[in-house]
């Protein structure tokens, strides 16, 4: 495997120009999400999902935590968010077909030839992201441009950024650059900077694209802790069968067996 | 802990636009909880056809046997209707995957459709055999048409002819068959047919068919309560923090039905069994129910409110109704049938209901947020 | 910028990383807004007031970068004795005349030129004004080097009452935080700390840049908004060294090509002046009007003459005035508006409308349209059938009934064009720099390029002209560019070829330098001359940033001579050091007696810092080796403009033509030369009005594209902003009962428009003069069809045409408007609407 390859996407300086959402749309030809006057701030998309593989949010804020809380507003954050490429990907985990699978940077990536659109990954993916496009019953969702990192290409989407809010790269040197970004900004007096889903230690073992938040996650319409649901399966397995063995049980109870036999 | 969180505060949280922060399930409706219905249905009612054929209960066995293919071929059914195409579904068996419960729970169906066919094989054979003493080779040939045929005409006519020797042989426990089955059931199909090859594959069919309604036993259970690892294992608050509850619900809900199949399709006086496997049932089913709002607190309120609280009391007031009329039925064919109605559809409702409160609860970003909030807070906190 | 120009941005961010800090002053929180340090709403329309009490703090506070100020600027220069200031005439500067609205510019001259017509001096200045409003435009005098001497009467003690630095001192005295607080809503705290930190920051080790687009300039006192901005930055020594300037963002992709090598009906190439019918009738004559005869502008015989040649070739000899007389000439304001007032007259017949979308783009949208429907004939290039092209059969005014598709006789021919990437040429971006771009694909059906289009049907034209005497302009036109391809494309390397020139031998010039008067040079455009230098396409080199200094000399090539910070001389103090070490950029050499440094000095090479000019020299050799701003007569800095502003020498705080409150500064509400219509398609809401007293301000989105042809056609573009929407605060919307996600319709005079609405504490109420203002946001993106996958309301129908009296700028940023909760009335029921409004 070669070298695991991420994003780190820094809100920070994110101008909410959506170049990110158009340029992913334009590389890997996905459909337009529809025409929808949503007043949520500048934000028509909505969310990720199967015709959108990068979202960018806008949050509009009148007095963040700390604030002096004056008249108007005093922040808007924008974020462009995608798929995490989990490092524990639940929905690489649930998929029954082997349609998503894991590639050589680390990213997780659904084959289209392969995918049944079963639809389990869709809510099993803790962050919402991978949805299934109804048109074509198949699940869509960003594929980190693996076509482009075959090529020796950076995605598309980072490509677009104009102010590297995007940033693509191996995922170390990426944690490493990040850090460096928190504590800079911390020095500068945001002491509301943080990452996300930068840690290995998280509940999904550490994402393949990671950010810096400068609000609570959820804020963004990010879950503040998931976890790959997977991690309990083994535990829900023992209670399934538990239950198997009471059904069965059950039965048995009922029918006499098998005490009760009839020639 | 369950008290704690059963007395939370109206949880306080931030959202991006009160929009939910995990996808909804995007099954279609009825397909799904259909599907979830027919699981539990098939899987328990082919374990009743083992409890059946291992306590002699022949007659409720049969109703057991055809109710558990007709379960497991709709479900198929609906699977496949789901997922728009009948080769999506084959597309599920080009792997094993251990870490997907809807990978496990296809080959589980594949199986269990495979023994449960298997098993009502030699009763449809023989009474082919029997009836028109047609060629073997027809017989398979008219058995594979029939297993697609629609389900109604196909239980019509087993249910119409009752081939004696088919019985026999069902009753059989193959415990106590000859290891080689060959001769013991060779007689009537080899005489009948008169073709040696395909005379020895339909004589070996009623052995076989016992056999595999036995190990039908093993993935029965499985069948009744592998979806509820299928909804659990996802990021669904609802469905996920009830792994416990789920699976039991699910079984009660199967033993249910199945017991309300038992009831429907065999004549009361055979049914014992059935209805006590029913009030059983519908008594596992509402404890998981109370227990699984219970534990889960905040999480578990979608079970109690909208759509979904609606469908699940009608749920429980069907079960509990149907149970108790199980319960006092008796040889009553009237109060059989209405019992066997009302949990059929409580059955249902269950299904359709634990649907609506996992889409209701992916919904709402509450769900999402307050939890993990807390657990981020609280890092040391086990669920 | 964000907003506009993201790519650009990027260095803005670059640059806060490194430290800088970001203000923006915008009456809306945009995305630009997001990333500043620190954002300041301001009341549309008072840049003017904010500006100047800069100027005032750093003035009453000495705080200028005083040696810079001394040296480069026209601080020390005496003004005229009768010059008489806007702080005397209650608004007025002198010279105007109520009648044609106009002002004689000549007593705002340097002392000792304007009572005798002096060298250089043009004639609209000789004239007054009124020619000037007519005709002029700023363009002209500008770059054209404004008449003046090179040497008037200084004090350069500053002391003298006279001078510009005391006359600049009284006339800004009025502009305080207190009136700063009052009138644009900004309050003193934040002044202050935007007043301190601009101060900071210039000086010999620091700098401050200006950034501005079109939010400046859309205002009937547009220009002296950047006149403003440019005294300030004048004082700050922030001109000609890195990290300063004033940076204007541009619109379209080249738009800034568009004029340099203009589509501006009084320009020539290079921004010589477009010759007058009745004015200019020999070159000799235009060349005395042309431009300063000291500085660069002393040389634009050779401009001129070259331009000639390239045009007409071996037909352009000095018997023959170098065809001067073939050039065409104006008569008159031929602007866009102007033009358009014709068309609704019947004295406009034909118009082609190539890569425009006036029927929404335009101001006054339904006289637009009117006026189009009263044409014979009209010609649209357009990558998709924008609402200019099928306004007969679609416009709003056929659901109203003003207008039936049977009765438009307009015979519309719709070419569509190649798009930017359908063709090969250069764009010329904001820093006039020239990139070179291949074709990628070729256009599709019968798209061909702009440069296609004209290079045959010229070819046409010329075929079918007689011997006609009339015709011998066109026929003797050099019109031999080689042909390409399937479509017989001009080759557009052969074109910026021509624009760069070429000397007697046949080859390419390297440099505006070799240019002769004698016509044996040729040159299209003399400020381009050396894009084709030996021979090579120097636009199109593409040496990477990191392979090459900051200024990276090799990515692409700038006008002038690849110059990438104009007038640089200034970076350097007046005998030729660099001002500091952090800040060197280009310095004298004396050991090899050159200027050198990073970028391509600004100066002539080989002149000393201790030139002094002899009596009567010419051209540059006028100018003393402390001169640094080289195009103009005397070399300085203008703090004060003596010539060239139609509208004073030194910008005045006026509210916009509609505002809602008076002028609290002057008894002069609005700018006495501003360009008002009287026409009945086009009325305005009264001042202050009751009817009208919001404040409506019209901009862009990061997703659209201006009238909306080249994005609401596209579904990735058309989905992340599908309808018009307005934007106001949550009081407004709670005062007016708009519901957020609902409609309001927009009402002005001109007509009514209804949008969704976007309730959005990004927009806030601001204290103006004691009472609350509000401002309404509206993006102007949308029309009702133009292949659009996404329509809406054309918001330019809300607009006036009342313009800036020196380029012709329609106000857009600061008109009035009222808001209504609810959709807008269709077909008659919105006639009967605009009725009432109208009667009040
Ligand atoms: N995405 C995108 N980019 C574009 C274009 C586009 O249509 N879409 N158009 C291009 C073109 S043609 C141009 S000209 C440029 C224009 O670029 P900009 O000038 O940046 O564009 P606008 O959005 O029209 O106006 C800028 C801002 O001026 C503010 N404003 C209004 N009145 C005033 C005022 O009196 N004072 C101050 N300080 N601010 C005021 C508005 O609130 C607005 O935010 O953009 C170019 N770039
Ligand atoms: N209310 C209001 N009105 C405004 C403004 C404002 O801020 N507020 N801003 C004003 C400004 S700054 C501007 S620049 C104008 C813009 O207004 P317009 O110039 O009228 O509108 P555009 O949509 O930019 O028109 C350009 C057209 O050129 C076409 N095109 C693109 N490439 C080519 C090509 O290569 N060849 C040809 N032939 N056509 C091509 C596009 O499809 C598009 O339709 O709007 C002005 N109007
Ligand atoms: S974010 Fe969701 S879709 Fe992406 S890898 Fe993780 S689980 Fe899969
Ligand atoms: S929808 Fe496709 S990708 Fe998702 S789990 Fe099913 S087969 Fe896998
Ligand atoms: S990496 Fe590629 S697929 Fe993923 S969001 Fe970016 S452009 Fe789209
Ligand atoms: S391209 Fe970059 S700056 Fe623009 S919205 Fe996307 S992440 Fe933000
Ligand atoms: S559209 Fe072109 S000019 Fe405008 S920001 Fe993007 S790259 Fe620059
Ligand atoms: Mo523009």
């Amino acid at each position: 495997m070669a070298e695991r390859m991420g994003f780190f996407t820094d809100t920070s300086i994110c101008i909410g120009c959506k170049a990110c959402e158009v340029a992913c749309k334009e590389w890997n030809d996905v459909p337009d999400d529809g025409f929808v006057f949503r007043a949520t701030s500048y934000d028509n998309t909505g969310s990720l999902g199967a015709d959108t593989w990068r979202h960018v949010a806008f949050i509009e804020q009148r007095a963040p935590a700390g604030g002096d809380g004056g008249e108007g507003i005093d922040r808007w954050l924008m974020s462009s968010d995608v798929c995490k490429h989990c490092t524990h990907a639940a929905c690489l985990d649930v998929c029954p077909t082997g349609a998503l699978f894991r590639t050589e940077f680390g990213t997780v990536v659904v084959q289209a030839d392969i995918c049944n659109g079963c639809g389990y990954c869709v809510p099993a993916c803790p962050y919402g992201v991978i949805d299934r496009r109804e048109r074509d019953g198949r699940a869509w969702k960003c594929t980190m441009c693996y076509d482009r990192q075959l090529g020796g290409l950076e995605p598309a989407c980072a490509k677009a950024c104009p102010t590297d809010s995007i940033q693509f790269g191996p995922l170390d040197e990426l944690r490493a650059r990040a850090e460096e970004r928190v504590t800079a900004l911390h020095e500068a007096g945001r002491p509301e900077a943080r990452l996300y889903g930068e840690s290995p230690d998280d509940g999904v073992g550490g994402a393949g694209a990671f950010f810096l938040l400068l609000d609570d996650p959820e804020v963004y319409g990010l879950p503040p802790a998931p976890v790959v649901t997977t991690r309990d399966l083994p535990q829900m397995w023992r209670w399934a069968g538990g239950a198997a063995l009471t059904l069965a049980g059950a039965l048995a109870l009922c029918f006499g067996v098998p005490s009760r036999r009839r020639g | 802990m369950t008290r704690e969180q059963a007395m939370v505060p109206e949880a306080e949280f931030r959202s991006y636009y009160g929009q939910p922060v995990i996808k909804a399930p995007i099954w279609h409706e009825p397909h799904m909880p259909v599907y979830l219905y027919l699981g539990g249905l098939s899987g328990a009612a082919s374990t009743m056809a083992a409890a059946a054929l291992l306590s002699g209960h022949d007659r409720l066995g049969r109703t057991a046997r055809v109710t558990a293919v007709l379960g497991a071929v709709a479900g198929a059914g609906c699977l496949v209707a789901e997922l728009g195409r009948p080769e999506r579904f084959f597309n599920m068996l080009r792997v094993f995957k251990p870490t997907s419960p809807m990978s496990m729970g296809s080959w589980t169906l594949a199986a269990h459709s495979a023994l449960t066919s298997l098993a009502l094989a030699p009763t449809i054979t023989g009474a082919l055999g029997s009836v028109a003493a047609r060629s073997a080779s027809r017989s398979a040939a008219s058995r594979s048409a029939v297993s697609r045929r629609s389900t109604s005409g196909f239980a019509t006519r087993v249910a119409v002819t009752p081939p004696a020797f088919a019985i026999r042989a069902a009753v059989t426990p193959p415990a106590f068959r000859p290891a080689r089955g060959s001769r013991w059931s060779g007689g009537f199909h080899g005489a009948l047919s008169g073709e040696g090859a395909v005379g020895a594959l339909v004589a070996g069919l009623p052995v076989a068919g016992d056999a595999a309604v036995v190990v039908s036993a093993l993935t029965g259970p499985l069948m009744a309560t592998y979806t509820a690892v299928l909804l659990a294992d996802t990021a669904v608050p609802a469905w996920h923090a009830a792994h416990r509850e789920l699976p039991f619900l699910f079984a009660g809900s199967a033993l249910a039905s199945a017991g309300a199949a038992g009831m429907l399709g065999t004549p009361a006086a055979q049914a014992g069994p059935a209805r006590a496997t029913a009030v059983l049932g519908a008594a596992v089913e509402t404890v998981a129910g109370a227990v699984l709002e219970r534990r889960l607190g905040l999480v578990g309120e979608p079970y109690g409110e909208g759509r979904a609280g609606r469908l699940l009391r009608a749920a429980r007031a069907l079960t509990v109704g149907g149970g108790l009329l199980a319960a006092v039925a008796g040889r009553s064919r009237p109060l059989a049938a209405m019992s066997g109605l009302a949990l059929t559809a409580g059955a249902l409702c269950t299904r359709f209901g634990v649907l609506a409160a996992g889409r209701a609860s992916a919904a709402d970003p509450k769900y999402t947020v307050v939890p993990q909030r807390r657990l981020a807070e609280e890092p040391e906190e086990t669920p | 910028m964000a907003e506009c120009h993201p790519v650009g941005f990027q260095w803005v961010v670059e640059a806060q990383a490194r430290g800088a800090k970001v203000f923006h002053v915008d009456p809306r929180f945009t995305r630009t807004s997001a990333l500043a340090d620190r954002h300041l709403p301001i009341r549309a329309g008072s840049d003017i007031v904010l500006l100047g009490a800069l100027i005032n703090h750093v003035l009453r506070n000495e705080l200028d970068f005083r040696e810079y100020v001394l040296a480069y600027t026209n601080a020390s220069s005496i003004i005229s004795g009768r010059f008489a200031d806007t702080e005397d005439l209650d608004g007025l500067f002198s010279g105007f005349d109520e009648e044609t609205r106009t002002y004689d510019p000549s007593s705002w001259s340097y002392e000792g030129t304007g009572e005798e017509p002096a060298a250089g001096l043009r004639g609209e200045q000789l004239e007054g004004g009124r020619r000037h409003a007519e005709a002029a435009g700023a363009e002209q005098y500008g770059s054209g080097g404004a008449a003046a001497t090179a040497r008037p009467p200084a004090d350069p003690e500053l002391r003298h009452p006279r001078c510009v630095y005391q006359i600049l001192k009284r006339h800004f005295a009025r502009y305080t935080p207190e009136v700063v607080a009052d009138l644009c809503g900004i309050s003193e705290e934040d002044f202050a700390e935007l007043a301190g930190t601009i101060t900071a920051n210039s000086g010999r080790e620091r700098t401050t840049a200006w950034v501005y687009s079109v939010g400046w300039t859309q205002h009937t006192v547009g220009a002296q908004y950047i006149r403003t901005a440019a005294i300030l930055q004048l004082l700050l020594g922030n001109i000609g060294r890195p990290g300063g300037g004033i940076l204007a963002l541009r619109g379209h992709a080249s738009i800034q090509g568009s004029s340099d090598i203009p589509t501006l009906f009084n320009l020539l190439p290079g921004y010589l002046p477009m010759p007058h019918a009745h004015e200019h009738e020999d070159l000799a004559e235009y060349l005395t009007h042309a431009g300063g005869d000291t500085g660069f502008w002393g040389r634009k015989r050779s401009y001129v003459v070259s331009l000639l040649k390239a045009w007409w070739g071996d037909a352009a000899t000095e018997a023959n005035d170098f065809c001067f007389d073939y050039l065409p000439r104006i008569t008159g304001d031929h602007g866009h508006y102007t033009t358009v007032l014709g068309q609704i007259d019947g004295t406009v017949k034909g118009y082609f409308v190539v890569g425009e979308n006036p029927a929404v783009g335009s101001a006054g949208g339904k006289a637009q349209r009117l006026g189009l429907a009263n044409l014979d004939w009209l010609v649209v290039r357009d990558l998709t059938l924008v609402e200019t092209a099928t306004f007969w059969q679609d416009c709003p005014e056929l659901e109203t009934g003003e207008l039936r598709t049977e009765d438009i006789a307009t015979e519309v021919f719709f070419l569509p064009a190649a798009s930017h990437v359908e063709k090969d040429g250069t764009f010329t971006n904001t820093q006039r720099l020239l990139q070179w771009r291949e074709k990628a694909l070729d256009p599709p059906g019968d798209c061909r390029s702009d440069l296609w289009f004209y290079y045959h049907l010229g070819k046409r034209i010329r075929q079918r002209l007689e011997d006609d005497e009339i015709d011998r302009p066109v026929r003797e036109l050099t019109w031999d560019y080689p042909e390409e391809g399937e479509y017989r494309d001009p080759s557009a390397q052969a074109v910026l070829r021509e624009i760069n020139g070429t000397g007697p031998d046949g080859r390419t010039l390297s440099g505006y330098v070799q240019l002769q008067p004698d016509g044996s040079t040729r040159c299209g455009c003399w400020i381009y001359c050396g894009v084709y230098a030996d021979e090579t396409n120097q636009a199109a080199r593409r040496r990477p940033g990191h392979e090459q200094s900051p200024v990276a000399p090799e990515w692409g090539w700038a006008w002038p001579a690849n110059r990438r910070i104009l007038y640089n001389r200034a970076s350097a103090d007046p005998e030729g050091r660099a001002w500091s070490e952090r800040k060197a950029y280009v310095w004298w050499d004396a050991e090899r007696r050159e200027w050198t440094g990073h970028d391509v000095p600004d100066f002539e090479a080989g002149k000393p810092p201790g030139y002094r000019p002899p009596e009567g020299a010419l051209a540059e050799a006028a100018l003393a080796g402390t001169d640094p701003f080289i195009m103009q007569v005397d070399g300085k800095g203008w703090l004060f403009a003596p010539a060239g502003l139609a509208d004073g020498p030194l910008p005045t705080h006026y509210e916009s033509h509609e505002s809602p409150v008076p002028n609290t500064l002057y008894g002069t509400q609005a700018n006495p030369a501003r360009r008002i219509y009287d026409r009945p398609e086009l009325p305005y809401n009264p001042p202050m009005s009751p009817r009208f007293p919001h404040i409506l301000t019209t901009y862009r989105l990061t997703e659209h594209h201006t009238a909306g042809g080249m994005s609401r056609p596209l579904a990735y573009l058309a989905e992340l902003q599908p309808e018009l929407f307005c934007e106001v605060s949550p009081l407004l919307a709670a005062e007016l009962g708009l519901d957020h996600g609902g409609w309001a319709t927009i009402v002005t005079s001109r007509s009514a428009v209804e949008a969704r609405v976007m309730v959005t504490e990004r927009v806030r109420p601001l204290r103006v003069q004691g009472r609350t203002v509000h401002q309404v946001g509206l993006p102007y993106h949308w029309g009702w069809g133009g292949g659009g996958l996404v329509t809406g309301g054309v918001v330019n129908d809300l607009m006036p045409v009342v313009l800036d009296p020196n380029v012709y700028i329609q106000e857009g940023k600061a008109v009035t408007c009222d808001v209504r909760p609810g959709r807008c009335p269709r077909g008659t029921a919105l006639l009967d609407l605009m009725e009432e409004y109208r009667r009040g």
